[in-house]
């Protein structure tokens, strides 16, 4: 009964979901640039190897219950005192171990990978997330911006991440996995866009009523049209002042996109004890 | 009015709950409750209630009362996961508020691991291990009853948090900074800390009470490595509570203090470390998810060679299996937020400790396949149950291995993924696991067997709604749909799996609906069992009559092989477990005692009080607590003893004795 019926119904299950996987709201699908390429290629190496055990596992399944089923005259052999078989236990030993290690290895490399920024001059971001939005700060640009921010693409950015309210998590997923943003803490991430495009991004992590509300946009641009564009915002907007950064600090609400052609300079936690851009990991210069 | 009665009236009653649909629910409850009282006192029932179940210490009805309880609590934990499907069947859906979704995913996951799946699987373990290893009970009777009832009042804590005072609505793991008086300012969350510590307190009792039954209680004979998988089962989880719940004991209690007491443990100010909240969390965590699924391995691996009428295959391998997940379930916490810095060498290192635990798992899924093998395969509904679980559990852990793979888990972590894995492992796992269980044990519980083709249709609305609502939540997290959105916007490409994911989770329902009905029908139309041993079983608990006498065994059996019950078959020496009249012998059984419900009750007003920061009522309440557990000390009589003769008048009664 079970093995038809699953072979009645699996296909009808997976086949949308399986030829929808390649629209492009499939987000984790569409990688934009190394990081979430370098983590799609694991997902995509892991997925395949899990899909094999698992047919695997279903197709013994399946025949076993179509031959060992208690139906008078079933000519498939009995065996009652079968307490278990040497060799097939080591079998069944050995198979998880060798799939365990063809996917511990990629895991390895590819998390030291990822934890090296390719370069020595990254763009630097600071990041705070508040009660319910984000802000972007420039540290080398000084300049500041709400619920949206522009990076040049082909250079990786480092991400220097922390929070003024509950735990949040920062997610682009076109550009690469996610980081906390922790209250006391700075954590790094970075990431990088290979191509021009806007990427939506937004809080993982559930911080309070409308956390699902926060996304925010990152507009990859050419270096040029980065160069511009800080430059535009320089010119054309006003500074963020104490009491704007603490209205933003503290009031619970949404608010739209903002610019702030400079910003107040304690804005942003001291990195001492947690990590610095010298830091342990994260050193460009050790890692050139 | 006095103005402090407004006061009391706006604590009791904030605007959360009197929104229509809880006022509606309150009413209807109510009115039940008030059916309930009139039912019993019009059929003179109460003295019965008291005497027989209020007070009892019998491992038999305490395990009944445990599954009743758990099933009243999954359909809580039901209802509360269609409201969260009903509000993400379409885009921009405000069935709910945003306060009240986060409401409703914080009981709905707080409920269904401790008040369902635990006191499911304690149930399970209190109906069938005492029988399974020869025992007449558990090695602390009395303890045992205070480990139930401290998880009911414990459960009926957090519930009443539904009508009164505001549901908790920070998350089941309910993190700091954001479950501080700082952003959640409600009573909600002392409701979740008080009410996990008190029924905690009663989880780990229990693992000390199993723990101890295991190693002590066994029939002569029966060793270590002849004991059923299932008591293997409870024996590990009894040591994965006993380690386990220290930590959350610790977490809770230092939240706690912040909250009531002003301390700063994990607050925002104050250099707080919320972090280290998230640590002892996980540390508790982790292995909670292991204590959730070794009861299904159990008991599974009870449901196999019986209706394969086989052995298990690999024994051995089994029990190392179920060592070797315990001991590494200590050791993979921090895979639950690689996402907070650790730092590539701490990842990895967590990264393949986890992959480490598939081996053992991996051993266990071929065991149970190849123990079908060269079998005769009954497909009973406990059976089904275990058909179902493979393919189902076999996904649930391969994603489980590729969230393991740290880097793509920087993409997976709290994404609709993950919420697909862990209710891939949880529902298709323990629950499958619990309800097989349920079947298998029913008759021996009450005598009387559930029907099987209503069990099937149980079954079969159940996985196919399993199905139907998780699978297409592996691709919602593919699209980035993240956990606990309390709604979503239109032209994400969301909706269509959103949707069918809902209408799996109604089918789901539906199979609930069809469980109760089965067992009610059932009820009313029993199939008795004649026979104690209605499944051809393989254990010593179907050497038993259906249910079992108050003393279990009249005389101890002795075990020399691994299916006691089953090789007495094999030899035709079933007359083996029957008395000759010269061989009874006066049994102690333990006496009931209202004890443990009292000390219960003390905890509940004391903690109530802490709830509403009303310290007269938290004293009062703690006095009462000194005052049940110094009674219980000095009580002398607390067991009886059953003369020969009456013992011989019941073993006549069911045929138990030789002529």
């Amino acid at each position: 009964m079970l093995p038809r019926h699953l072979r009645r119904w699996w296909p009808l299950v997976f086949s949308p979901l399986v030829l929808s996987g390649c629209g492009s709201e499939y987000v984790v699908f569409h990688p934009a640039g190394p990081v979430a390429a370098t983590e799609l290629h694991l997902i995509e190496l892991s997925a395949a190897i899990m899909a094999g055990i698992i047919l695997l596992v279903w197709a013994l399944l399946a025949y076993i219950l179509v031959r060992f089923r208690d139906t008078p005259n079933n000519p498939a052999p009995y065996l009652p005192n079968w307490r278990g078989t040497l060799w097939l236990e080591a079998i069944v030993f050995g198979v998880p171990v060798l799939v365990l290690l063809v996917m511990a290895i990629p895991t390895i490399k590819k998390t030291y990978a990822l934890d090296h920024i390719p370069s020595t001059h990254p763009l630097i971001i600071d990041v705070t997330s508040l009660d319910y939005k984000w802000l972007f700060e420039y540290p080398r640009q000084h300049i500041a911006t709400v619920n949206y921010f522009y990076m040049p693409t082909g250079k990786p950015v480092l991400f220097q991440l922390t929070a003024h309210s509950p735990f949040g998590a920062f997610w682009i997923p076109n550009l690469g996995g996610m980081e906390y943003t922790m209250p006391n803490r700075v954590l790094p991430l970075w990431l990088e866009a290979s191509r021009p495009g806007v990427y939506m991004g937004r809080n993982a992590n559930y911080s309070g009523v409308d956390f699902w509300r926060m996304t925010f946009y990152a507009h990859a641009v050419r270096p040029a049209a980065f160069q511009a564009w800080v430059q535009q915002v320089k010119k054309s907007k006003p500074p963020m002042t104490e009491r704007e950064y603490r209205t933003l600090a503290t009031h619970f609400d949404l608010v739209g996109q903002q610019s702030y052609s400079a910003y107040p300079s304690d804005t942003f936690p001291e990195r001492f004890r947690e990590f610095t851009i010298e830091g342990l990991h994260y050193v460009p210069t050790r890692h050139p | 009015m006095h103005s402090w009665l407004i006061h009391l009236i706006k604590l009791l009653f904030p605007p959360q709950v009197l929104l229509p649909d809880i006022i509606g629910i309150d009413i209807g409850l109510t009115l039940s409750a008030l059916a309930i009282v009139v039912y019993l006192t019009k059929t003179h029932r109460w003295g019965w209630l008291w005497k027989e179940w209020l007070t009892t210490v019998d491992h038999k009805r305490i395990g009944i009362m445990y599954i009743i309880a758990a099933l009243i609590m999954l359909f809580r934990g039901g209802v509360d996961a269609l409201m969260l499907r009903s509000q993400l069947i379409v885009p921009n859906a405000h069935f709910m508020g945003a306060q009240q979704y986060d409401e409703v995913f914080t009981t709905h996951g707080t409920v269904m691991i401790f008040f369902m799946a635990m006191p499911f699987f304690f149930g399970l373990f209190n109906v069938a291990v005492p029988l399974m290893i020869g025992a007449r009970d558990v090695a602390f009777p009395r303890l045992n009853a205070i480990s139930f009832w401290l998880f009911a009042f414990g459960a009926a804590l957090f519930n009443i948090s539904f009508s009164i005072g505001g549901s908790p609505s920070a998350g089941w793991f309910s993190y700091p900074p954001y479950s501080e008086l700082q952003f959640n300012p409600g009573v909600g969350e002392n409701y979740y800390l008080l009410a996990l510590q008190v029924s905690g307190i009663g989880s780990i009792a229990t693992g000390i009470n199993f723990l101890v039954t295991i190693l002590k209680l066994r029939a002569p004979g029966m060793t270590l490595m002849k004991m059923p998988l299932f008591v293997w089962s409870a024996l590990v989880t009894s040591t994965l509570i006993l380690f386990a719940f220290p930590p959350l004991t610790v977490a809770l209690g230092l939240t706690m203090l912040d909250r009531l007491f002003g301390a700063s443990f994990f607050t925002l100010g104050r250099e707080g470390m919320p972090m280290m909240y998230a640590n002892l969390f996980w540390i508790f965590g982790h292995p909670e998810v292991y204590i959730l699924i070794m009861p299904a391995f159990g008991i599974f691996s009870e449901v196999v060679p019986t209706f394969s009428r086989k052995p298990l295959f690999g024994y051995e391998a089994m029990v190392i299996s179920l060592l070797a997940i315990t001991f590494l379930s200590y050791g993979v916490w921090v895979h639950h937020f690689f996402e907070m810095g650790a730092g590539p060498g701490v990842n990895v290192f967590f990264g393949l400790s986890t992959m480490l635990i598939a081996i053992p798992t991996g051993v266990k899924m071929f065991n149970w396949i190849f123990t079908m093998w060269g079998g005769r395969i009954r497909l009973t509904v406990p059976m089904l149950w275990q058909l179902g679980f493979i393919p189902t559990f076999v996904v649930g852990g391969a994603s489980g291995v590729m969230l393991a793979a740290v880097a793509a888990d920087y993409q997976y972590h709290n994404s609709y993924f993950v919420i697909a894995h862990f209710h891939n492992v949880i529902v298709g796992g323990t629950v499958f696991g619990l309800l097989s269980g349920l079947y298998y044990w029913w008759p021996k519980m009450f005598g009387w067997k559930l029907n099987e083709r209503q069990g099937r249709w149980a079954f079969a609305f159940f996985f196919t709604g399993f199905w139907l609502t998780f699978m297409p939540q592996y691709f919602l997290g593919f699209e980035g749909m993240t956990r606990r959105m309390a709604s979503y916007p239109a032209g994400l490409g969301w909706g269509g799996l959103n949707a069918m994911s809902t209408i799996g989770a109604f089918i789901m329902g539906i199979g609930f609906v069809i469980l109760v009905y089965n067992i009610a029908w059932s009820r009313l139309h029993p199939e008795w069992d004649t026979t104690g041993d209605p499944w051809d079983g393989r254990t010593l608990e179907w050497s038993l009559p259906s249910p079992a006498p108050a003393y279990n065994f009249a005389r101890i059996p002795e075990v020399h092989e691994r299916d006691a019950w089953w090789s007495l078959k094999q030899a035709g020496k079933t007359d083996a477990v029957k008395l000759s009249p010269d061989q009874v012998e006066p049994i102690h059984i333990p006496k009931n005692t209202p004890m443990p419900i009292l000390l219960a009750a003390s905890f509940f007003v004391g903690s109530l009080g802490m709830v509403f920061s009303w310290h007269w009522m938290a004293i009062l309440g703690g006095l009462g607590v000194v005052a049940s557990l110094a009674w219980g000390s000095i009580q002398d009589d607390t067991d009886r003893e059953l003369d020969p003769a009456s013992v011989l008048n019941t073993e006549k009664r069911l045929g138990r004795v030789h002529p």
